[in-house]
This record gives structure tokens, sequence and C-alpha cells, in this order.
């Protein structure tokens, strides 16, 4: 196991490195550069103007260039954003890059969830309308033309309904007079969403050390309690208004999102599910007179987990695709839409910075799926 | 009845000359051939025809390509050009616009003036036209890249399963991004990147993975025993064998294609003239879109049929999943 984690992170490297590589000779291959941002200006004397392009280091050949690059990307030295001038592009994407992960995380969880329930009830019952609906109107949901669909849902949850905020991050009306920054109470947030999740596992896991079904059965309660405390504890602390305004302000992105991609999930369980369900221990789990939702959720769905595990891969790249957009949509001020604003404005050290960072996500993703495939499938030993 | 490939009688002192005789061998083993393609094609039909889905997607898609047929029969027939052309028509008998549907214009018109059905009809050619060569160059290089990586296994199968891994690992979108703001991306080149993105990534693994249970088939064997090259084993033996399975990914990497597109002329990236993308990205620049139900005809109709098609393909996709994929359909009992 070890060993492959030590090659697995290897070939991240090596990845990453051409991503890298990908990011710069793209930017490089397009005409003009970063001095030219500069230099265009008529009133500057040509010596000017080669200093400028030295400056920058425009006038070392290509290699050079690239070298230099790679060093300053390695020590985590994007340079300086022109859109955001003089923060420099490593500053802009720490802050954003968290937003975009919560974004991701808690839709890619939730619609893996769901996928994966809807997928074993409609494989259980074929032909059935919940199969026709769940079918017809995942594979919408999943080809929907996601902008106009995000649109829609802000139409009416916010507009119509007016439930829910528009769109951005946070509301400024109730930000004026507070004297933290939204980046802290937002780590802050983060800080407790982990130690719960933590603590859920941790109870989990020593309730099931125990190894003894009635005090499992008090994992659920337990967590209940947990959860209880965070929120009390979050409502009397001064920053509690906040949060909630943030959290309002995720809420629609996120169910956009999960909607989006749940589908995915859902149809590849069905295919698996309508294997595993032919199989002979399926039939001797039935034979011995187990009741059909133990023979579904232990017997079926338990084998039928794995190859939706294995292609989690795609879901995931189509969930950072589809956050890219998402946060398009709903002015959401992740990574996707700082590549976008970059991209637009020729924010060039800014493109590459958030190039480098998806693709670092996505690796990441990657990584994590593998693991958990190991842990789900005793029979796999990565050697 | 189907003659044995190799047959050929032994000449006589007085018969033909043997290279007609090897003709017409040749001939009848392309008839079997082409007979066995018509039957396993006309079983595939009739299990695609049988699930309710497949059939939709069909008519869905045929619906728009009658569509895309109709639109230049209009513009030659009763629509004049200065009024309905896609881009460049003003609705000169229109006050306000855009302008709620009418009989002249039955979608309305958009807010520079222009015919939302000629724009719509318009557009839906150069989406199957996208959709398709992407699909094409996807399968060709995937299909291409999983039969010799299966075939030669070692050094070759690594080199382009790491590539896929790598291709994989790439967010589509956000590259697509990247490269549509530094380049002037025309539908061409697009549908030349969205092909080799999905090419060399997650197609062409399943696509190898499916070779090579047909690289260990009896026949390949004999193939080779028969004295058969690489080159001939893997065009003639392999690749055929591959591309029911092919087709399904065609289907696939339509619907991703046509999704790209529309998209990133959503986000106003792409030199394309009109397009569904486009003919959205114009109502929500123009803050019709939160007109709500108000301006529907700016939307609707466009993205509609964005969903529509990219749903056809891909239910389309599912359904010859069951005819390619014995072990998803349904049992008779």
């Amino acid at each position: 196991m070890t060993g492959y984690l030590v090659r697995r992170a290897g070939q991240m490297v090596l990845t990453l490195f051409l991503i890298i590589t990908v990011a710069f000779f793209l930017v490089q291959a397009q005409p003009g550069d970063y001095a030219s941002f500069y230099a265009l200006n008529p009133d500057l004397p040509p010596d000017v103007r080669e200093q400028i392009r030295a400056s920058f280091g425009l006038d070392k050949p290509l290699w050079e260039q690239y070298l230099i690059h790679l060093k300053n990307t390695v020590t985590g030295n994007f340079g300086v954003s022109f859109g955001h001038f003089p923060r420099p592009v490593m500053d802009v994407l720490i802050e954003r890059v968290p937003r975009t992960a919560v974004l991701f995380l808690t839709a890619t969880v939730f619609s893996f969830y769901i996928g994966f329930f809807l997928g074993k009830a409609i494989a259980w019952r074929r032909g059935g309308v919940l199969e026709y609906t769940a079918t017809i109107s995942g594979a919408t949901l999943f080809t929907v033309f996601t902008p106009a669909f995000a649109l829609m849902m802000i139409w009416i949850f916010s507009f119509r309904l007016g439930w829910l905020p528009v769109g951005k991050f946070l509301d400024p009306l109730v930000w004026r007079h507070a004297d933290v920054t939204a980046n802290h109470v937002f780590g802050q947030m983060l800080l407790t969403a982990f130690l719960f999740t933590v603590f859920a596992f941790l109870v989990l896991w020593a309730l099931r050390k125990t190894g003894r079904v009635a005090l499992a059965r008090w994992a659920g309660p337990l967590i209940a309690v947990g959860a209880v405390v965070v929120l009390l504890l979050w409502s009397i602390s001064s920053v509690g208004g906040l949060a909630l305004d943030i959290l309002k302000h995720m809420v629609l992105p996120i169910v956009t999102l999960t909607l989006i991609s749940f589908a995915g999930t859902m149809l590849l369980t069905r295919n698996s599910m309508l294997e595993t369900v032919r199989e002979d221990y399926v039939m001797a789990a039935r034979a011995k007179g187990l009741p059909e939702k133990q023979v579904r959720d232990r017997h079926a769905a338990r084998n039928a987990l794995l190859p939706v595990v294995t292609s989690l891969v795609y879901s995931l790249i189509f969930a950072i695709d589809g956050s890219v957009i998402i946060e398009v949509v709903f002015s959401w001020p992740g990574t996707g839409l700082t590549l976008l604003q970059a991209v637009r404005t020729e924010d060039l050290p800014l493109v590459m910075g958030a190039m480098v960072f998806i693709g670092l996500f996505s690796l990441l993703a990657h990584v994590i799926v593998d693991i958990l495939y190991v842990y789900l499938d005793p029979r796999i030993r990565y050697q | 009845m189907i003659t044995p490939p190799n047959y050929t009688p032994v000449p006589g002192p007085g018969s033909e000359p043997p290279v007609m005789e090897v003709g017409h061998s040749r001939i009848r083993l392309l008839w079997a051939r082409t007979r066995l393609a018509l039957h396993s094609f006309r079983t595939g039909w009739s299990i695609f025809m049988e699930s309710r889905i497949g059939v939709l997607s069909l008519v869905i898609i045929g619906i728009f390509a009658i569509m895309a047929v109709v639109h230049p029969i209009l513009m030659l027939t009763i629509w004049d050009v200065d009024t309905y052309d896609p881009v460049t028509g003003y609705a000169f008998d229109q006050v306000n616009q855009p302008a709620a549907p009418s009989w002249r214009h039955p979608l309305g018109t958009d807010p520079l003036g222009r015919d939302v059905l000629s724009q719509l009809l318009w557009s839906t050619r150069s989406e199957f036209v996208l959709g398709i060569t992407a699909a094409l160059v996807t399968v060709a290089i995937a299909t291409t890249v999983g039969a010799v990586s299966a075939y030669y296994g070692g050094i070759v199968d690594v080199f382009f399963m790491r590539l896929a891994d790598l291709f994989i690992a790439l967010p589509g979108i956000s590259l697509l991004i990247v490269l549509s703001a530094l380049f002037k991306l025309n539908l061409f080149y697009l549908a030349l990147v969205i092909g080799i993105l999905g090419g060399f990534g997650g197609t062409a693994i399943i696509l190898k993975s499916q070779a090579l249970s047909i690289k260990v088939k009896p026949y390949i064997e004999a193939a080779r025993v028969a004295g058969g090259g690489h080159f001939h084993i893997i065009f003639v033996h392999i690749i055929p064998n591959l591309l029911p399975l092919s087709l399904l990914y065609m289907m696939f990497t339509v619907t991703s294609a046509i999704f790209a597109e529309a998209v990133l002329s959503f986000l106003g990236l792409l030199d394309v003239r009109m397009s569904w993308g486009i003919m959205i990205h114009t109502a929500n620049t123009g803050g019709y879109l939160m007109g709500g139900t108000r301006y529907w005809w700016l939307v609707v109709p466009a993205g509609a049929s964005i969903t529509l098609l990219c749903s056809a393909f891909y239910l389309g996709g599912r359904a010859l999943d069951e005819v390619v994929n014995p072990r998803l359909r349904r049992r008779h009992d």
C-alpha cells in the first residue's frame, strides 16, 4: 500500500508538471506577451520598451523562461495578478480555492448519495413508474443546458419566491458594520465542518469497534447531539449572523450542482445493480428468507458499489466542470469564476495559476478515489 | 449458407485460370460478410427498437435532422434574406424588439430584431456537424489507440494508458475556456479539440479493455497462423469488432461536444456566427432572462433544443448500450 501511494504520488507530480508545462506553452503560443500590455503605449520610447521586456525576463530564450517559470511555480510564486494588482496570484487563489472546494465537495457528496440511493431503488423494481420518471428526469437534468437551468433556479427561488439571495458570496448590507473579514468567518466555518466530520467518523468507528449492535444504534443520536451543540455554539457567537449569510448564499449553487450531477451516479448504479442481482449470492440471500430490503442493501448494493466508485473519477471531473459553470452563473467567487475573469481580462499570471489549481483539484480527486477503492474492495491489493 | 473463405476447387487441366477463382471467392466472402453484418444489424436493431427510450431518442434526433434540412429550403422559398437571415436579418414588420411570437415570426424575434425560429433552425445544422465531427475524431483516435495498445501491450500500452490518465484528469470545460480565450476557436477546431480530449482519454481505456478480450479470441490466433501481419490483424480483425462499442461512445461524445459548444458560446468565448448558446448569451447579456416567463421565446427554444438534442444522443447511447452489452438486457420472463 505504501509503495503504491508513493508511486501514485510520483505519477501525480508528473501529471502536475505536464499541466504546468501545457499552461505555460499555451500562453506562450498565443500572440503577444506580458509586456505588450505596457509596451503598446505609444508614448514609450523604444529603449524603455526593451527595458520593460527585460524586466519581465522576456529577452531571455524560451527554454530559460520556461525553467524560471517552473522554478517559480514549484516554490508557489505565480507572480503578481494584473487584474487584482498588486496582489500576488497565490494570495488571490488561496482566498478562492476553499470556496470552490466547499461548493464542489458538498455537491459531490450529496449527488453521490442521492444517485446511489435512487439507482439501487430503480434497479430493484424494473419497469416501474419510478424507473421511467427517474431515468428520464435524471438524464434530462444530466444533459440540461447547465447555465440556463441555473438561471432558471435563480429566477424561481430568488426572484419569484425570494427565499434565497440571487448570487454572490455574501450580502454587503449584512457585512457593512462587521469588524471581521469574510475569509476569517469562512475559515472558521470550514474548520467547524472539518472537526464535525472527524467527530462523526470517530463516533461511528468507536461504536463499531465495540462490536455490539445495541451500542451501534446510538451512533445516529450521538452525531445529531453533536450537530445541535455545534449549531448552538455558532448561534450564540458574535459572527453567527454573518455565517448564516454565507450559508444562505451557498444553498442555491449547491442544490443546482447536486441536481445536475446526481444522474450520472444513478444510472451507473442501476446498471451495476442489474448485473449483481443476477449473481448466485443474491439468490442465496433470497432463499435464506431475508427481507427484500436486506437483500437489496446488504447483498446486492454493497457489491454494486464498486464500479460506481471507480467511475467516481468521471463524475468528479464532471462536477469540477459543472462547478466552473455554476460559479460563473451564481457569481460565486471561486477558482472557476476567477479563471473566467482572468481569461477575459487577459490576466495571464492568474490564468496559469487558476489552471494549475484546477488541475491539482482533479488530481487530488483522482488519488482519493483510488484510495477509497482499495478501502472498499478488500480483494484489491496494490503492490 | 456460407462457403468457407479459403475454399478453392482444385484446378483441373482445362479449368479457368486461378486468378478468376480467387476473385470469385473474394466476392462470395464479401457477400457472406455483408449478410452476416446485415443479420447482426437486424438483431441489434430489433433490440434497440424494443427499448422505448431508444425509439424516443431516434425520433428526437430525426426531428432535429429535419429542422436542419428545412432551414435552407425555407430561406430559398418563403423567407426573404433581409428579414430572416439568422445573423444579419431585421424584422422590419415589428415595431418593438424583441417581438412576441406572431404568424410571421412563429417564435418571435430577439432583442436585435432577428427571427428566433430562423436562428434555431440555422444552428441545428452546425450542432450536428460539430457533434458528428467531434464524435468521429474521438472514435477514430480511441479505437486505434485502444486496439494498438491492447494488441502490442508493453511499453506502448503503458504510454497510452498513462496518457489517458492525464487526459481524464484534465477538466475539459476549464481547458476549453482558456483555449478559446487565448486563440480564436471556430467550430471545426473546437470539434477537433473535444475529439482529441475524448479520444485519448476515457474512451481509449474502455475500448482497450474491450480489445483485450477480442485479442485472445481464437480467430485472432487463426489469422496470425494464416500469416496475417500486425497491421492486418489490428485493422481487419480487431477494429471491426470494436466498432459497435465505438458507436456507443460516439453518441456520448456528441452529447459532450454540443454541451461544450453551448457553454462556451453562452460565455461568449467562441468564434461562431450563431448557435443555441449564443442565442441564450444574447438574451442574458440584454438582461431578458430575469424577466422570467415574459420573454420566454428568447430562452426556452434554444435551451430546450440543447437539452433535448443532448439527452436524445445520451439516451440513444444508453439504449445502444443494451444492444452492445447483453448483460443489461431485460430478461423475457
